[in-house]
């Protein structure tokens, strides 16, 4: 008897423990396209694991503040996932972010959830040769880099003062974890 | 005096059964219609930006404010406790429910965003009467729920008359509240007007009787079993006041509106030279709706006929639903007078221009698809449940009053 | 489990009492990070602003429409495309339009007026006042706008407006601008460029439009603030509500009709 409930314990441990792992993430393929400025990029706005599990949440929260209250540097922002997510063919026209295979919607049909967020939403970045795309656009096969955490030496094609913002907040979470 | 049995609807099968598939063929056509509309958008619909509101939603109010009426019966049978009416009491619950069901069913599958049903249940705007219907109408199930129930189990007999009088109320408010969605919109000329409330708790009687005495009477036909002359005579009675109610309402109505210049356009629009909804108003709400009822109803001629009975109800039917179909998109046609003393030479948005209005036939299909799932929900309801009197023969003398 | 014994399986509570802490505190933590996540700045647009229009209708020239032109590209109107089968007199039914050009005539005197008409940004909306999940609402800085997340396209806001100010989207929207997300079966008007404004931007596009043609038709700015061209020139000027009766006291104002 006390040798099952020892059996019985370790399958529980193990269980739990495979749970924890798929709640942290740590393991994992990324989903992030290459040719995406996500691709450049050591992280997204939070952790991965945290993000994946509660983007949806955060999205939430923040467009109620966004669109009531007209604050528009929420943390989250829809315009943002779509902005850094989207890939950029050869000839450098963005496809939408929820096309077959791409970003959002390779996930999203994986886990069988619906993507209603571009009813209305614009699935691509503004303007192909807008600001904040820059320095993505150099040619796909520069970058390779497909993880959320590319090699060191790479140099991300990010701005110091988005670069800055982007992590300003992390620390927060990264004390909840 | 004689204990009242009540069975369920059993009939020969081909009757019932063919009867209940030709209603869910009916559903079926109407939800391939919703799902057309749904997929494509409303643009396949005759509704545009002028005329927001068409015919999905003249069917769903119609319905809505039909459903209250039918309760009327239960009502004058455990509320003001009259004895005639109190065998009835069942199945005129069961009729209010399901004309509902059909009538919020039509209104749903014709929003926008009928995927978002859950928002419109858990977000709301106090300030909006259409907020406040959500909450009449779900209370309007759960209280008729529950009034059936005390009606039908002896176990809660007690219960009856108290629950009798909460939803006599309840249906009061609820009626009240369809009205004051039109009663509340300031903006419109035709619909800014607080006689609009009343109006429609007269047009519940009328419609709600009407459906009542054609279901019961189609249900007794199909079950074979029968009704007795002097009840049906006091349906009948019944029904030829709230016929006139409702034509005075429609005169107050009107002559109110008279009186203020600023509407005399409209009441122009409706009463001589709106085309169409001219023709709805006089030809449709009031000689079919109305005269021809009366006469169906009062006249020596056809003092106990069942088939002038049977079809003064039909045509009462009809005559509302015109008489909701101009008040829902007559409204609407008429333009919204933004800059009085002025013509509009030209505006991309038909301001100052009567808007047309064509159904198309998705939206008619939907429509009756709703009619469709209140009678399916009453010939289910009458066939499991112990609603319908095993007869109605006319009680012996001195039995009841 | 060991039933063999009465004591209870110390270990085993311990064991749960652990898992059952660490669940809870993985539950707990988004919810924790949710209200530390909103790292926008501050409380949100302040009332102590309202945004509004003058229009002066002697300066809108007759044939000109390089406000309703304008206001389609800022806003993406113009990426809608007309579905296939759509009648010309359906498609202009059933398209959005936030703002058209109005051409009057006097009645008595036959004199000639034009106007822009939009959403006129009551401060006492009807749309809001009927919109039964709350979706139609009034920005603290006077704004007028829906909440296509929660509008469900009911269109009794439709019903409601007295200047027939809003649309329905009827049919699908293939795509859209990044600051003005819209879609099919939601209604829709004027927002007065509202992602300008929250950029920091004091001008529409319509405005700009009209400027840019050289008529200067149209004043954009803060009612509220004293010192602002909009609100010395409301002072200066008889100005007029459409629909004043209503006393929804509007943003948006006339002068000349």
């Amino acid at each position: 008897m006390g040798s099952l409930t020892g059996f019985r314990r370790f399958a529980r441990m193990a269980l739990g423990g495979a749970l924890l792992l798929l709640a942290t993430g740590v393991v994992g393929d990324s989903a992030v396209t290459e040719g995406s400025k996500a691709a450049g990029l050591e992280t997204c706005v939070a952790p991965t694991a945290e993000i994946r599990r509660n983007h949806m949440d955060y999205l939430k929260h923040d467009r109620d503040a966004t669109v009531r209250k007209g604050i528009r540097d929420t943390r989250f922002s829809l315009a943002e996932c779509v902005q850094c997510h989207a890939e950029r063919d050869s000839a450098g026209t963005y496809k939408p972010v929820n096309a077959e295979g791409q970003f959002c919607e390779s996930c999203h049909s994986y886990v069988a959830v619906n993507l209603t967020c571009f009813q209305c939403h614009s699935k691509t970045p503004e303007g192909a040769n807008g600001n904040s795309s820059a320095g993505v656009g150099g040619g796909a096969g520069e970058l390779r880099a497909l993880g959320l955490l590319p090699s060191v030496d790479r140099s991300l094609s990010l701005s110091r003062d988005e670069l800055a913002r982007l992590h300003a907040a992390t620390h927060t979470t990264s004390r909840g974890n | 005096m004689k204990k009242m049995q009540y069975r369920e609807l059993y009939c020969s099968s081909p009757r019932y059964w063919g009867g209940l598939a030709f209603l869910l063929f009916i559903i079926l056509v109407g939800m391939g219609a919703a799902f057309f509309m749904e997929h494509n958008g409303h643009f396949v619909t005759g509704m545009s930006n002028q005329i927001v509101w068409g015919l999905p939603h003249v069917f769903a109010i119609f319905l809505i404010v039909a459903a209250s009426g039918a309760l009327n019966v239960a009502s004058i049978g455990s509320v003001f406790g009259g004895p005639m009416y109190k065998p009835l009491g069942r199945f005129s619950g069961l009729l209010s429910i399901g004309l509902l069901a059909g009538g919020l069913v039509v209104l749903l599958l014709d929003l926008g965003r009928p995927d978002r049903l859950i928002v419109a249940m858990t977000t709301y705007n106090f300030k909006s009467i259409f907020a406040w219907n959500i909450i009449l109408y779900t209370g309007f199930f759960t209280i008729v729920g529950l009034y059936l129930w005390a009606m039908m189990d002896r176990k809660f007999a007690q219960y009856k008359r108290p629950i009798g009088f909460a939803a006599f109320f309840w249906r009061l408010a609820l009626t009240t509240g369809t009205g004051s969605i039109f009663g509340f919109l300031v903006a419109r000329e035709a619909y800014d007007a607080a006689i609009m409330a009343p109006m429609f708790i007269i047009m519940s009687f009328s419609y709600g009787l009407a459906f009542f005495i054609i279901t019961l009477m189609a249900a007794y036909w199909w079950a074979d079993r029968t009704i007795g002359e002097l009840r049906l005579a006091k349906l009948k009675n019944l029904l030829g006041v709230f016929v006139g109610a409702v034509l005075y309402f429609a005169l107050v109505y009107h002559l109110t509106n008279l009186y203020v210049t600023q509407h005399h356009g409209v009441e122009r629009f409706i009463l001589l030279d709106g085309g169409i909804y001219t023709s709805l108003f006089w030809i449709g709400q009031v000689v079919i709706g109305g005269i021809i009822p009366l006469f169906l109803l009062y006249s020596p001629a056809f003092g106990h006929s069942r088939l002038a009975l049977a079809v003064a109800s039909l045509m009462v039917l009809v005559g509302g639903f015109f008489q909701v179909y101009v008040i829902v998109i007559g409204g609407q046609a008429f333009p919204m007078n933004l800059f009085p003393g002025k013509e509009v030479l030209e505006s991309s948005f038909f301001d100052g221009v009567v808007a047309a209005y064509t159904p198309s036939l998705a939206e008619a299909l939907l429509g009756i698809a709703g009619v469709a799932v209140a009678m399916t929900l009453v010939a289910i309801g009458a066939r499991m449940l112990r609603v319908l009197p095993e007869s109605l023969e006319d009680p012996a003398e001195g039995d009841c009053a | 489990m060991s039933h063999n014994s009465d004591q209870p399986d110390l270990r085993r509570r311990d064991f749960i009492g652990k898992t059952v802490l660490a669940a809870g505190a993985a539950s707990i933590a988004p919810g924790v990070m949710l209200t530390m996540a909103n790292a926008g700045s501050d409380e949100g647009v302040s009332s102590k602003v309202r945004w509004g229009m003058l229009i002066d209708t002697n300066k809108c020239a007759d044939g000109c429409s390089a406000c309703v032109a304008a206001c389609n590209q800022e806003n993406g109107i113009d990426l809608i495309e007309r579905p296939a089968g759509q009648s010309d007199a359906m498609w202009d039914a059933q398209r959005p339009q936030w703002v058209r050009k109005v051409k009057l005539k006097d009645n008595l005197t036959g004199e000639i007026t034009n106007l822009p008409m939009m959403c006129q940004h009551c401060e006492h909306p009807p749309c809001v006042d009927v919109c039964p999940t709350g979706a139609s609402f009034k920005r603290a800085d006077g704004l007028v706008l829906v909440d296509r997340h929660t509008c469900i396209g009911c269109r009794y806001c439709m019903m409601a407006c007295p200047y027939k100010a809003r649309s329905f989207i009827h049919q699908d929207v293939a795509s859209q601008r990044t600051g003005t997300p819209r879609g099919k079966g939601c209604v829709e008007s004027c927002t007065l460029c509202v992602q300008r404004l929250d950029a920091g931007d004091q001008t529409t596009a319509c405005q700009d439009a009209c400027n840019r043609e050289g008529h200067q038709a149209i004043l954009f700015g803060d009612l509220k603030n004293p010192d602002s061209e909009i609100a010395r020139a409301l002072k200066a000027y008889h100005s007029r509500q459409i629909r004043a009766d209503l006393e929804l006291n509007t943003g948006v104002r006339y002068t000349n009709i």
